[in-house]
């Protein structure tokens, strides 16, 4: 019999849902938007992740939930996960079952950025992005979309370009007014995209690779690595081959779902329903009124039965009474 | 009941508030003046601050501000502000302009002078708030505050280094507050060293759980307001303590206005190979405390600063290559006006993973075996020429 394990990842862009065994197989996956949306988003993923398993006729038996992105303890407490863990562990785990030697991950997502360095499999230092998004898989469909482009063909046509337009790097909106200036003066639409994604290079080696240093095996994930242009300008501004997986998209979903197997030492059967599409679940958000910090606290009722309260700073609002 | 001459209020900074309010209950004259204390710092106050500030002024800057508007608006007419160092020593004048702009009546003074602490310049300010002032009397209160600095901050050392070692926390943290209103109320320095010896007797007295697994030993070097003020890092030091990890700070009042001036010259010499130069404010501190640390054998080191806090930027591609050469991490973190802790809660999540993981590894290869100061020297100059992975070395 085969154990499985679920592993979901929901970012601020995109909702990632993996089902492996026991040997960190991928039996199951799904990617989808978020849309602004974690639960509906996550819902989505468990639903296409039982097809999946359905039409491969397999058994579902769960033994391990994990929850990770920037949705993690919502979606964590909804599904019951046995393990919540921040994005930068998971992903270090997901590309080390991958890659063994891999010595540097470069992480871009539609929100932030992170660089993760290991040396003999174990994360030694890393960084994310801080103060904004720039540089990020946001900034790259917010100008695809300017330019009037779809964001799965952007890497196809920076690959088409001769000769890149330069972009400035350092700031977004610097980067938009460039865009803007170069378009108006005729640069072809290949050269504007292959330079928007060189812009994207050069803000995460100037912001996050700064005095790092990034050695083989170098391993690029998260949803831009999808885009053949970014993945392009790195190698060119490395000069190193950059590995992509063909699951790179879904690296942190298969580092949490490992986690999650690590995490259930026990090895005892989750009580797992599929069939989440069918329970309502509402969050409802109201301010604590039990200091002047007034924290935002967020109650999660599951078919009306309230499962879960967070969101504040100390444990009071967590279980005050009056924030029902 | 009738409102005094003198409603007298300063700016918060972590606990520090004790002494100095019992600093200036020794100091008035009950007749006609009274302390107002600023409300306790909240998401209202640094809203308020904010509002009023430019906004690339540094955080602390944003904060103080707060604390005066909501003290001003609780009554307050009289202003006492402290800074020094980096151009927060410039702060009081632009603050008190501002204040005055918007419309407040108020005294205000500074307890610093640019150069740092002058007390009989102090003194000659502090008559604007008690004619009768003696200067004996000044003395006297100055010492009692001086020493109760101290002993507040030895308290606090002592708790950061063993909080996650106690396993009775309620008692600890009750303790610490029945400590600190104690300096609230002082009225000579018999009394102090009586609650000093109580105190420290009580809180020795807690068993320390040594033999805690997991327990990472971090370092936090970096500004020091944000180093001081516990809200604005998010209570950094608290979530650390409650994610299993000790924490070593060397930036306390005590250090700053009694061992700084001494301290420099021996911190530049310490980290001679990296600077040669002071950074200005805290950022020698920076370099130099985390290669202590690093010697001590800590696991990680954080370093925090406001956004834009110029000697601390200059400090860090420094820290940048000393954390290369020794191969340990240093997490950088920024804080300004924003009150969503979530990120911060995810960066050091992954930083304690980190940690525990690199150490789990290194206990399964070999404990790097240290016996006095001296061999850590060398293995700091051994580790200077091939710089990396000493640590896992067989």
């Amino acid at each position: 019999m085969n154990k499985l394990y679920i592993g979901i990842d929901i970012g601020s862009i995109s909702t990632k849902g993996v089902v492996i065994d026991d040997d960190n197989n991928i039996i199951a996956s799904k990617y989808l938007w978020t849309e602004g949306s974690p639960i509906n988003a996550t819902k989505k993923v468990i639903a296409s992740l039982k097809e999946t398993l359905d039409e491969k006729n397999i058994d579902k038996q769960i033994y391990g939930i994990g929850t990770t992105g920037s949705a993690r303890n919502l979606i964590g407490s909804i599904l019951n996960a046995n393990i919540i863990k921040n994005e930068i562990t998971a992903h270090a785990i997901g590309t080390l079952s991958v890659f063994p030697n891999v010595r540097t991950i470069l992480e871009i997502g539609g929100q932030d950025s992170k660089l993760i360095i290991l040396r003999n499999g174990v994360v030694i230092d890393y960084a994310m992005n801080t103060l904004c998004a720039a540089g990020t898989g946001a900034f790259l469909s917010s100008q695809a979309k300017r330019l009037g482009v779809e964001i799965e063909d952007l890497g196809k046509l920076a690959k088409l370009s001769k000769k890149p337009s330069k972009i400035a790097a350092r700031c977004t909106v610097f980067a938009e007014s460039d865009l803007v200036h170069k378009a108006q003066i005729g640069h072809t639409k290949e050269d504007l995209i292959a330079g928007i994604c060189n812009s994207v290079v050069q803000n995460y080696l100037n912001n996050l690779a700064k005095g790092k240093r990034i050695e083989d095996t170098v391993v690029f994930q998260g949803g831009v690595s999808k885009n053949e242009g970014v993945v392009y300008a790195f190698e060119k501004a490395l000069n190193k081959k950059v590995h992509v997986d063909q699951n790179s998209h879904l690296m942190g979903a298969l580092g949490i779902a490992i986690i999650s197997k690590n995490a259930n030492k026990n090895g005892t059967r989750l009580d797992f329903d599929f069939n989440i599409q069918d329970v309502s679940f509402k969050t409802v958000g109201k301010e604590c009124k039990g200091c002047s910090n007034n924290c935002e606290v967020v109650s999660i009722y599951k078919n009306d039965i309230l499962i879960d309260k967070m969101g504040g700073r100390c444990d009071k609002g967590n279980y005050i009474k009056h924030i029902g | 009941m009738e409102n005094k001459k003198y409603r007298v209020s300063f700016p918060h900074i972590g606990n520090y508030m004790y002494p100095i309010y019992n600093l200036l209950d020794k100091l008035i004259d009950k007749e006609t003046a009274e302390i107002i204390l600023a409300p306790k710092i909240t998401t209202n106050t640094i809203d308020l601050g904010a509002k009023a500030s430019p906004d690339f002024v540094c955080v602390p800057f944003k904060y103080n501000m707060g604390n005066f508007i909501e003290a001003l608006e609780n009554g307050a007419n009289f202003l006492i502000q402290a800074g020094g160092g980096c151009r927060y020593g410039y702060y009081g004048e632009v603050q008190e302009q501002i204040l005055r702009d918007m419309g407040y009546e108020f005294t205000y003074i500074n307890l610093l002078d640019p150069e740092g602490l002058k007390p009989e310049k102090l003194f000659k300010r502090l008559k604007k708030l008690n004619k009768n002032l003696k200067f004996s009397r000044f003395v006297y209160a100055f010492l009692l505050t001086i020493k109760s600095i101290e002993i507040l901050d030895d308290f606090e050392t002592y708790m950061r280094d063993n909080y996650v070692y106690i396993d009775k926390k309620e008692e600890v943290n009750k303790l610490h507050l029945e400590f600190l209103e104690h300096l609230k109320n002082l009225s000579n320095l018999n009394e102090l060293y009586k609650i000093k010896r109580e105190y420290f007797k009580k809180l020795k007295s807690l068993k320390l759980n040594k033999n805690k697994p997991d327990v990472i030993r971090v370092g936090i070097v970096g500004e020091l307001y944000t180093s001081m003020e516990p809200f604005s890092t998010f209570f950094l030091e608290k979530e650390l303590a409650n994610m299993n990890v000790a924490v070593k700070r060397y930036t306390t009042v005590t250090y700053l206005l009694f061992k700084k001036g001494k301290a420099l010259k021996k911190l530049l010499k310490s980290s001679s190979k990296y600077i040669t130069y002071a950074l200005g404010a805290d950022g020698t501190e920076s370099v130099a405390h985390t290669l202590e640390l690093i010697d001590k054998g800590y696991d990680g080191i954080i370093h925090i600063k406001p956004f834009g806090c110029t000697p601390e930027v200059n400090a860090m591609p420094i820290l940048q290559k000393i954390s290369n050469e020794y191969n340990i991490p240093i997490m950088y973190l920024t804080f300004d006006a924003q009150t969503s802790r979530t990120g911060l809660a995810t960066r050091l999540e992954a930083f304690y993973d980190m940690l525990k993981m690199k150490k789990e590894q290194k206990e399964n290869i070999k404990p790097l075996e240290v016996k006095n100061e001296t061999e850590i020297k060398e293995k700091r100059y051994i580790n200077d020429n091939n710089k990396k992975e000493y640590r896992l070395q067989n």
